[in-house]
This record gives structure tokens, C-alpha cells and sequence, in this order.
């Protein structure tokens, strides 16, 4: 489902240039529970920027669903994030001015869906993750559990077939971390591609397929059965 | 992203960030007030002077000695002297014109009014018994000076003067002291307050020989002819220049004003008096434009992490420039709103505490400020938003 072939990033410092992907050759099916490993600066961050359209390869292809995506336009782009691929950031990354149910709405406005569709899809997704009663608190009225809880309903609201997961417990604790993870590998269960960026182990080895990355090349990308 | 989604997610944000906004539509209000008021006030004020010039008389030509070529705009008025006269027997002669309905010659001058033991200083007009319809004076009480040139020491009175001197009785009848010679009261002015100058409520009307006795001088201070229509204006005053060369031994030394010319100019000067004031107003607005781009491009810069999250979950370029885009026309459009119905209680309030200055803002004034308020704002927003739109997700993300 997601076919990363030949795909290069490079950065400059000044004259410098820095490879934070190298060549990479990536095939992730569906349903698939990856995590990504490494020190800081290794590429996984770049990875996930690319797999999820916010930055663009050098070089190489990038298939998404079989289809090439690299070369499309910016608002092709845009309606692939918007229908396919779910954020989750470590820093939560929720409006401020906004409620939970309104940031948990975001999505759905972008995509054009009228208010009374949305109401529902908004009143289901703060049930399935338990946020009702806190449906019209603003994200500094709520826990760092329920925040997260707010980004990974906004990230799934709109059903997307990819979760990308930047470091998604690095700001909780070690078992509000544990209940979110169950959240994410819940979707990835129901047939949700989930790829998770960490660089804590334990989290990492949750994974079906754990990918191990350095100096932007793919050290090691190990499979096993954790059921 | 729907237009309403647009503007109703730009809208919560607006509402949001209330002093911000707050701020903001209070700087384009202000502006837009300011349009508002000054056109106000310099369009009353041109309306004041037309109805004064208006309310002085209707296809009214004003005969003066001298020529405004040598004398200046007001001649004989500022000099005093001119080389000859204007006389009785010139004021008869433009009675006789064709296109003349009626004359009014006028001296003026002051004299002591003694009566009943009071004693003050009034101002004294000489003329006939036309000045009352030429002028569109009304007479409250009793008969005005007696047709043709007064042979009878008549005296009509201005309102506050009968009252002044005749508090406890009727003022019609009562002899009065006017310089060193004695008048009958036969007539007492409606009050009419200030017009041109001078508090018709506080004048004399006698006859003009008896001004002209009592100043001691045969020459007017002005001729008001008042043309039969007014297509006969221009003919008038041709007819008027034309007598009176005739009559000064074939010298054209006299000037005559039409009302219509006089209108004409004050309203010109004024309506590009009220243009200028409006023209300074509008500096203000511009300046309003400013502070939504500056306050605009700090927003972008505070909201950038929100930019890059909304370009994660799907926002296109477009998305997000309308977004601010939207921001800055509801800033304007509640700023200018509000601006406008600030102009119109300003505007109000000048009314109030000028109850003789018609200030209101013209139409033309007010739609323009609010499209201007609403132009300066929406174009200040361009840079923002456009900026905004430019922003790359990754770094926008990035920034905490």
C-alpha cells in the first residue's frame, strides 16, 4: 500500500549538505504496525514528513495505494492528507481557542462536509474515546491523556487508511503513554496502517515490524508476531 | 472548505482573540467615523450657508456701488468710498426694468432707540416697503413701512427689541426715539434670529429717506432687485449694467451679485472644503489598514504552528489564505459597521449642540468610508494571508 522506492531528502547547513534519507526502498501493506527507531537525526522524522506529504523527496517514488503521488499538485496533496493519512503528534498539536469537539471537527470542515453530518461524526468519535463529558472544554482544561486522546479522534475522524505517529507518548507519562498506544493499536486492529516514530524502545518493540534507521538508511526492518 | 465554513471558522477566530480584534475594529471605526463626522460637518456647514444665501431672498440681484475689478470682491462694503454713488434715483430706475418684479434700496447705519427709559444702541436699516418680500421677512404684529418712499416717521421693530422695550404692552402705536427724531411703532418683525451677518431680531426698518436724513447721505449702501423669474436673472442684471452705465454718464462702476452666482461659489468652495476634510479623514483609515497588516502578520507569526497542523490534516494554500483573508474582512466590515454607526451619533451629536448646522453625513460620504475601510482592510490582509499560505507545514509544525 505504501511503496517507498529509491527516495532521497536532503538538507543544507550553509554549504554542508546533510542526508537525512538515503536511498530508501520501503514497502509497508495494509494494516501494518510499524515502528520507526533511531537517534535524532537518523531520518525518521523526514520518513514520516514524506510518507505523509508534508515535505517532498529529492528523488525516488513515492506509491501510495499503487498510485505515484510524488508529482501532484499541491491540493492533490492536501485531499490525499485530508482523506487518507491521520496525524498524531507528540505535542498534540490542538488549537488552543478551539473545544474538543471543534478540534476534533477540523478535519471534516476542510473537507466541505455539511454541519449536520459532521455534528454526528463529531458526537461518535468523542464517545469512542471516551471524551463526551469534556466534549466543550479548550485543550488547556484537559489532561495530557485527553488531549492526545482529542488529536488521535481528530487524526481518525475522518477514517483515514494511514496513522502516522510522531513520538505519540513522548509528552505523557509512562501509563497514560501505555492507555494511548491501546487506542492506536485498537485502529490499527480494525485495518488502520499505524507507523509510529519513537525512539523509546519499549514502545517501538509493540510493533509488528520494527524499522531501525541511521544516518538516513535503514539499518534493520525486522517482522514478528506479537499476538 | 466551504464559503460559510470559511467565514464562519474566520469569525470564531476573530471573536476569539477579542482585545486583538477589539483593537483593530475600534482603529477602522474610528476612521470610519471620522469621514463620517467631518462630512458631517463640512457638508452642514456648506447647507447652512446656502440656506442663509437661500433664505435671504429668491432670484435676488444685489446692486453695489463700485466695481469688484477695482474694489475687490465686496466693493464699496471694505472702502467705503467708490466714485459715484448709487442713488434713489438709480434704485427707481430699476424699478422700471422689465424683468424687475421689485426693488428694496438699503442704507445702514446705528442710532440710539430710547423708549419707555430704556436707551441702546441698534442697527438701523433704510429702505422701502418691498424689503419685507424681497427679503422673505415675515411681520409678526402691525403694517410695515407705507409703499413708495415713507413720508410717515415709521418704525418697524425687530422682535427682541419690542419685547425689550415693550415687555408689558403691545409695541404697536408706542412712539419711539430713534437717533434725534421720533418714530411710531407700526410694525413689530416675527423673530427670525441670524441671517447674513446680522440678528434680524435686533434691527430697525425705517423709511430711507428718513435713514438717508438721518446718516446724512444721499448714497445706498446697496440696491436688492428681485428678478421676475428666474430665467430673467441674467437679463436682469444686463438690464441693471446697462441702466446705470447709462445713468453714470456711460461708466460701469457698479457691481451686481446674483444670488444664484453667490450660491454657486460658496457651494463649490465648501463642497471641496468637505472633499478635503473627508480626503483627511481617510489618512486615518489608511493608517487603520496598516495596523491590520502589522496585527495580521504578528497573528501568522503566533499562529504558525496552527497553520502547519492545519496543512497536516488537509488545509490547501487556498484554504488557509482565505482563512485570513476572511479574518481581515470581518475586522473590517464590523470595524466600518460599527465606524459608521459611531459617524451617525457623532453626527447627532452636532446636530444637538448645533441645532442651526444641518450635519448630516452625505450618502456618497458614508459609502465610501465603509468601502474604503473595507478596500484598506482586505488589502492590508494580502500579505498575511499570502504569507500564511506560503508557510512550509514541516517548519510550521515545527515552531513551538
Amino acid at each position: 500500500m505504501i511503496r517507498l522506492t529509491a527516495i532521497s531528502r536532503t538538507f543544507y547547513m550553509g554549504d554542508q549538505a546533510v542526508y537525512a534519507l538515503n536511498d530508501i526502498n520501503l514497502h509497508i501493506a495494509s494494516g501494518e504496525y510499524v515502528s520507526v527507531m533511531g537517534p535524532s537525526g537518523s531520518g525518521k522524522s523526514t520518513l514520516l514528513n514524506i510518507i505523509g506529504l508534508l515535505d517532498k523527496p529529492d528523488s525516488g517514488l513515492y506509491e501510495l495505494d499503487n498510485k505515484p503521488i510524488t508529482d501532484l499538485s499541491e491540493t492533490e496533496q492536501a485531499q490525499i492528507r485530508r482523506e487518507k493519512i491521520g496525524f498524531v503528534f507528540q505535542s498534540f498539536h490542538l488549537v488552543p481557542r478551539l473545544t474538543a469537539a471543534e478540534n476534533i471537527e477540523l478535519p471534516l470542515i476542510l473537507s466541505g462536509m455539511p454541519p449536520a453530518q459532521r455534528q454526528i461524526r463529531v458526537n461518535d468519535a468523542l464517545q469512542a474515546f471516551e471524551l463526551t463529558p469534556r466534549a466543550q472544554h479548550r485543550p488547556a482544561e484537559l489532561s495530557g491523556g485527553q488531549r492526545q486522546r482529542v488529536a488521535i479522534a481528530r487524526a481518525t475522524i475522518m477514517q483515514p487508511s494511514v496513522i502516522l505517529a510522531d513520538e505519540p507518548t513522548g509528552n505523557l507519562d509512562h501509563q497514560i503513554g501505555a492507555e494511548v498506544m491501546l487506542l492506536l493499536e485498537n485502529l490499527c486492529k480494525t485495518g488502520t496502517t499505524l507507523i509510529v516514530v519513537t525512539h523509546d524502545r519499549e514502545l517501538g518493540a509493540r510493533a509488528h515490524r520494527q524499522i531501525a534507521m541511521r544516518d538516513g538508511k535503514i539499518l534493520t526492518d525486522h517482522t514478528h508476531d506479537t499476538d | 472548505m466551504t464559503l460559510t465554513d470559511t467565514l464562519q471558522t474566520s469569525f470564531k477566530t476573530v471573536v476569539s482573540y477579542r482585545i486583538r480584534s477589539l483593537l483593530i475594529i475600534l482603529a477602522m471605526a474610528l476612521g470610519v467615523a471620522a469621514v463620517v463626522v467631518l462630512t458631517a460637518l463640512g457638508d452642514g456647514a456648506r447647507r447652512y450657508v446656502i440656506n442663509q444665501f437661500s433664505s435671504i431672498g429668491t432670484n435676488l440681484l444685489i446692486v453695489l456701488p463700485g466695481r469688484a475689478e477695482t474694489a475687490g470682491a465686496f466693493p464699496g462694503a471694505i472702502l467705503g468710498q467708490t466714485p459715484r454713488d448709487l442713488t434713489l434715483k438709480d434704485a427707481q430706475l430699476l424699478g422700471r426694468l422689465p424683468q424687475v418684479r421689485r426693488y428694496a434700496p438699503l442704507n445702514v447705519g446705528a442710532a440710539e432707540l430710547s423708549a419707555a427709559n430704556r436707551l441702546r444702541e441698534v442697527t438701523v436699516l433704510g429702505s422701502n416697503a418691498n424689503l419685507i418680500p424681497i427679503r422673505h421677512m415675515k411681520l409678526a404684529q402691525g403694517s410695515f413701512l407705507a409703499h413708495g418712499f415713507g413720508h410717515s416717521a415709521q418704525i418697524v421693530l425687530g422682535a427682541k427689541l419690542a419685547n425689550d422695550f415693550f415687555p408689558r404692552s403691545q409695541a404697536i402705536g408706542q412712539r419711539v426715539r430713534l437717533g434725534d427724531k421720533r418714530f411710531l411703532v407700526s410694525g413689530v418683525l416675527a423673530a427670525q434670529g441670524e441671517a447674513m451677518g446680522y440678528n434680524t431680531d435686533e434691527i430697525v426698518i425705517i423709511p430711507i429717506d428718513y435713514a438717508q436724513a438721518m446718516f446724512n447721505t444721499t448714497s445706498l449702501f446697496r440696491i436688492l432687485v428681485e428678478a421676475k423669474s428666474h430665467s430673467e436673472i441674467d437679463p436682469a442684471k444686463q438690464g441693471i449694467l446697462a441702466v446705470l452705465k447709462q445713468s453714470h454718464d456711460g461708466e460701469e462702476d457698479i457691481t451686481v451679485i446674483t444670488q444664484d452666482a453667490i450660491l454657486t461659489t460658496f457651494d463649490r468652495i465648501l463642497q471641496a472644503l468637505t472633499l478635503a476634510v473627508a480626503g483627511i479623514a481617510a489618512i486615518s483609515l489608511i493608517v487603520a489598514g496598516i495596523l491590520v497588516m502589522n496585527v495580521m502578520l504578528v497573528a501568522v507569526s503566533q499562529r504558525t504552528a496552527e497553520i502547519g497542523l492545519l496543512k497536516a490534516i488537509g488545509a490547501t494554500s487556498t484554504d488557509i489564505r482565505r482563512l485570513f483573508f476572511a479574518e481581515a474582512v470581518w475586522l473590517s466590515l464590523v470595524g466600518a459597521m460599527l465606524g459608521f454607526l459611531l459617524g451617525q451619533f457623532g453626527s447627532l451629536l452636532l446636530r444637538l449642540i448645533y441645532p442651526q448646522l444641518p450635519a448630516w453625513a452625505p450618502a456618497w460620504a458614508s459609502i465610501a468610508g465603509i468601502i474604503v475601510a473595507l478596500a484598506t482592510g482586505i488589502l492590508a490582509s494580502l500579505l498575511p494571508a499570502s504569507r500564511a499560505a506560503r508557510l512550509d507545514a514541516v517548519k510550521a509544525l515545527g515552531k513551538k
